[in-house]
C-alpha cells in the first residue's frame, strides 16, 4: 500500500526470509522452547501480574526522574573511582572507547555481550582502527566468526543450527575438528577464549542495571565470560544506554527476577556481577581502571515524548520477540536493525526516524502477544499505532523523528473514501450493493486484492446483509 | 441484572460477509426475552482506520456510530475485536475532543456477545444437534483486549454432543491483522497457512471463533487449500444447534 522510499525495507527482507524453510524451522523450534521455559516460570497469573506491576512501576518511577538519577549515578560512580563518559551519538561513544584504548596502548580487547556495542557497531569501528575486538559470549563469538549480526537480543546466534556451527568452527578455528557435539564445540570456544582473556589489554561489557544510589553496575550472564571480561583485563569499559539507571539497590531484585525468567526461563542467572569500582588497595583482583560510557543515541528524544516514552522502560529480556508471530516466521535479520521483533519495531523507527523506517510500525498484526508477556508492561501495540499515525501525518504536535515520513497520498485518498462510505448510511448501502454486484467480477488481480488472494479465496458478499435480515425480522431501529 | 432491551452493533464484516452470525446472535438474545434494537445507520467500529493511524477518519466514523446508540442500554457486539475497539480505544480516540464524555459513556456500555450471554443473561443451552468435532480459534483482540476465554468455552461446554479438539497453537494470531494482511502478504500468508494446518490436524469439521474477521481469513485460506473444515461464528453454531425447529 505505502510507497517504500526508505533505504531499508522489511517487505523485501522478510519475504526473502520466508523462502528459507530451515531458517523458519530453526526459529519456530527455538521460540517454542523459550516460550515454554518462560511460561513455566510464571505459572500463577496473580503472581505474574504482581511481579510485572512492580517491575513496571520501578521502571516508570526511574524514568520520571531520569535526569536527576543520571547525575546522581555520575557523582556516585566518580566517588567510587569509576570514570564516567557521556556520549550523545554512537560516533561519540566509539571515539571515547578508542581514546581510552589509545591512551593505554591497548590493541587487544575482549567483549562481553552488549547490545549498546551493537548499536555502536563497535567491533567494526575498532577493527578499522587497528584494535582486535573479540566477542566472548558464545553466541556472539559464533556470529562474529561468521561476520554476522545478532538475530535475537538474548540469543544472538539462534538462527544457526548445530550443524552450521560445527561447519563454521571446523573452517574458521585452527585445530578444530568437525563435530556436532555441543560440549565439544563449547570446549573449543572456551580454549580459544581462555587465552584471549589473559592476553587482552581491555575488557568491554554492557550494563543491565546501573544503581544511582550506590554507583553499582549490575551485569547478568550465564557463561562467566562477563565476569572474565570485566575482571581479568587491566581496564574495564562498561557501555550503557541512559535509560538503564535505577534509583536504589532495592530496585534491582524485582527487575532481575522478571528479566531472567522472561528471557531464558531461569529463576536467576548463573552469574550476577555487581561492579562498584576498580581494584582497591589490597584487593587481589579486578581491573585497575573502570570506565562507564553512557550513550544517548536518540533516547533523550524518546524520553521527551510522552506518547512513546514508555519505550525506554525496556529491560531487553527478548520475551516480546519470542512470542511474536511475525518475528518467529522471519527471524531477526529481516528487520535490518540492531533490535528486531516488537521492541525493535517501536524503537528503531524512533532512533532512525520514520522517514527511513516507516515499514516497521506496520510489521505487526497487532495481536498483542508481546504486550501480554512484556515484564515491564510496555504498551507496544499502542506505540505501534502512535508511530503509524505520526508516520502518516506531519504535524507540529508529532515529536517522533521523521514524522510524516511515511505519508502516502494514495493511501490518504483511500482512507478518505473509506470514511465517506462509513459516515453516511446511504453511501455505505451503495458500497454494500456495489460489492454484491461488482464483487464477483473482481478476480483478485491487483493491489490489495492480489495480496489477499495469494493465500485465500476472494470474500463473497452475502446475498442479504445483516441490515436486510434485521429489516425482514422487523427489528426496531431505535 | 437483565436489561429489558439491548442495542446490537453487528459490525461491517458480519453485515457483509457473515450476516447469519449476526442474526444468530440476535436470536440468542431474543430467546432470553431481551428486546433487540438494531439501529439501521450503523456501519463500522472504525478500527481499520484507527489501527492504521488515520485517526481523524476513524473519529468521524466512530462519532456517527455513537450517535446511533443514545439510550443507556448495553451495546452488544458479536466480535471481540470491534468490542475492544469501542470499549477500550474510543476513549483514547476522543481524548481532548468536545465529545469525549459521550465517547467514554458509550464505551462503558459496550459488551461482547458471549460475555453478555454468560455474565449478564446466564444462558443455559440445550444441545439438539448430532455428534460433531469442532475447534476453537481464540481471536487475539477478544482474548487479549476483552479477556474472552472462559465465556465462549463455557458456552461450548454446555453442548453435550460437541467435542472440542484444541488447536496446538490456539492463542496464536491467524495473520489477518487488518491491513497487515495486504501490507505484508507473505508474512500474513505464512501465518494463515500454519493456522490452516493446525485446524486440519485437529480433525475438526468446523473452526469456530467469536470474530468474523479471523473467520474471513482462516475460511478463505481453508477454501483455497481445499480443506474440508469450514469456518463458523460461534453465535451461529450455538444458535443452529440449540434452536427449536
Ligand atoms: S519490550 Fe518488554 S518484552 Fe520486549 S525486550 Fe523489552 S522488556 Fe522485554
Amino acid at each position: 500500500m505505502s510507497a517504500e522510499t526508505g533505504s531499508t525495507d522489511f517487505h523485501a527482507s522478510s519475504s526473502k526470509a520466508l523462502l528459507d524453510p530451515s531458517l523458519r524451522a530453526n526459529f519456530r523450534r527455538a521460540m517454542d522452547g523459550l516460550m515454554a521455559k518462560r511460561a513455566a516460570q510464571f505459572p500463577d497469573p496473580v503472581e505474574w501480574d504482581a511481579l510485572r506491576t512492580l517491575a513496571a512501576s520501578i521502571r516508570a518511577r526511574t524514568l520520571a526522574k531520569l535526569p536527576a538519577l543520571l547525575e546522581a549515578l555520575e557523582a556516585r560512580c566518580t566517588a567510587n573511582g569509576i570514570r564516567v563518559h557521556w556520549a550523545e551519538t554512537v560516533d561519540d561513544a566509539n571515539e571515547i572507547v578508542l581514546g581510552i584504548l589509545r591512551a593505554r596502548g591497548a590493541a587487544r580487547l575482549v567483549k562481553g555481550k552488549s547490545m549498546v556495542s551493537e548499536e555502536m557497531h563497535l567491533n567494526d569501528f575498532l577493527e578499522k582502527n587497528g584494535v582486535e575486538s573479540l566477542e566472548s559470549d558464545l553466541g556472539e563469538y559464533i556470529i562474529q566468526l561468521d561476520g554476522e549480526t545478532p538475530s535475537h537480543i538474548i540469543m544472538p546466534a539462534i538462527h544457526k543450527s548445530r550443524q552450521q556451527i560445527a561447519r563454521l568452527f571446523g573452517e574458521k578455528i585452527r585445530g578444530a575438528e568437525y563435530t556436532e557435539d555441543v560440549d565439544a564445540l563449547t570446549a573449543t570456544a572456551r580454549r580459544v577464549l581462555r587465552r584471549k582473556f589473559f592476553e587482552a589489554e581491555a575488557g568491554v561489557s554492557g550494563v543491565n542495571i546501573a544503581v544511582a544510589e550506590t554507583g553499582t553496575l549490575v551485569l547478568v550472564e550465564n557463561e562467566g565470560n562477563g565476569r572474565m571480561s570485566t575482571h581479568v583485563p587491566p581496564v574495564h569499559i562498561a557501555l550503557m544506554g541512559i535509560e538503564k539507571v535505577v534509583e536504589k539497590l532495592e530496585d534491582v531484585a524485582p527487575i532481575l527476577t522478571v528479566l531472567t525468567r522472561s528471557a531464558t526461563g531461569q529463576p536467576v542467572s548463573t552469574y550476577l556481577n555487581l561492579i562498584s569500582g576498580p581494584r582497591g588497595p589490597g584487593e587481589k583482583d579486578g581491573p585497575g581502571e573502570v570506565h562507564l560510557v553512557i550513550l544517548d543515541n536518540g533516547r533523550s528524544r524518546i524520553f521527551a515524548d510522552q506518547e512513546v516514552a514508555a519505550t525506554l522502560r525496556c529491560i531487553r529480556c527478548g520475551a516480546c520477540m519470542n512470542y511474536c508471530p511475525v518475528y518467529t516466521r522471519v527471524g531477526g535479520h529481516a528487520y535490518e536493525a540492531v533490535y528486531p521483533g516488537p521492541i525493535g519495531s517501536i524503537l528503531t523507527p524512533q532512533t532512525e526516524g520514520l522517514a527511513k523506517r516507516h515499514d516497521l510500525p506496520h510489521a505487526s498484526s497487532l495481536c498483542h502477544a508481546c504486550v501480554e508477556v512484556c515484564p515491564v508492561k510496555i504498551p507496544i501495540t499502542q506505540i505501534l499505532v502512535t508511530l503509524r499515525k505520526e508516520s502518516a501525518h506531519a504535524s507540529p504536535e508529532f515529536l517522533v523523528k521523521g514524522a510524516g515520513g511515511g505519508r502516502d497520498r494514495l493511501e490518504d485518498l483511500a482512507w478518505w473514501g473509506w470514511r465517506m462510505a462509513h459516515v453516511s448510511p446511504l453511501l455505505y448501502k451503495a458500497m454494500s450493493l456495489g460489492l454484491r454486484v461488482f464483487g464477483p467480477l473482481l478476480k483478485g488481480g491487483a493491489g490489495p486484492l492480489k495480496a489477499w488472494t495469494q493465500a485465500r479465496t476472494m470474500p463473497r458478499r452475502a446475498p442479504r446483509t445483516l441490515h436486510d435480515l434485521a429489516s425482514e425480522k422487523g427489528l426496531p431501529d431505535a | 441484572m437483565k436489561p429489558e432491551a439491548v442495542y446490537f452493533f453487528g459490525t461491517c464484516v458480519v453485515d457483509l460477509f457473515f450476516p447469519e452470525a449476526g442474526l444468530a446472535g440476535i436470536e440468542l438474545l431474543r430467546r432470553e426475552g431481551v428486546r433487540v434494537i438494531f439501529p439501521r445507520g450503523q456501519t463500522c467500529c472504525a478500527q481499520p482506520a484507527f489501527n492504521c493511524g488515520h485517526h481523524a477518519e476513524a473519529r468521524a466514523v466512530a462519532r456517527v456510530q455513537i450517535a446511533l446508540f443514545p439510550r443507556d442500554l448495553p451495546v452488544v457486539v458479536p466480535s471481540g475485536s470491534c468490542a475492544g475497539m469501542m470499549r477500550h480505544h474510543y476513549p483514547e480516540l476522543f481524548a481532548g475532543e468536545p465529545d469525549e464524555a459521550a465517547a467514554i459513556a458509550f464505551a462503558g456500555r459496550v459488551v461482547e456477545l458471549t460475555q453478555f450471554l454468560v455474565n449478564v443473561l446466564g444462558v443455559r443451552l440445550t444441545d439438539r444437534g448430532g455428534p460433531e468435532t469442532v475447534t476453537w480459534h481464540s481471536s487475539c483482540h477478544g482474548l487479549r483486549e476483552m479477556g474472552l476465554e472462559a465465556e465462549p468455552k463455557g458456552l461450548l461446554a454446555q453442548l453435550g454432543n460437541v467435542r472440542v479438539a484444541p488447536l496446538t497453537r490456539e492463542r496464536e494470531c491467524c495473520g489477518f491483522g487488518g491491513t497487515f494482511s495486504v501490507r505484508y502478504p507473505d508474512i500474513s500468508s505464512a501465518m494463515v497457512a500454519d493456522k490452516v494446518a493446525d485446524v486440519v490436524q485437529s480433525g475438526a469439521s468446523v473452526v469456530l471463533s467469536a470474530d468474523a474477521a479471523c473467520l474471513l481469513n482462516i475460511g478463505g485460506a481453508l477454501e483455497k487449500t481445499g480443506a474440508a473444515a469450514r469456518p463458523m461464528h460461534l453465535a451461529e453454531f450455538l444458535w443452529e444447534r440449540t434452536r427449536e425447529r
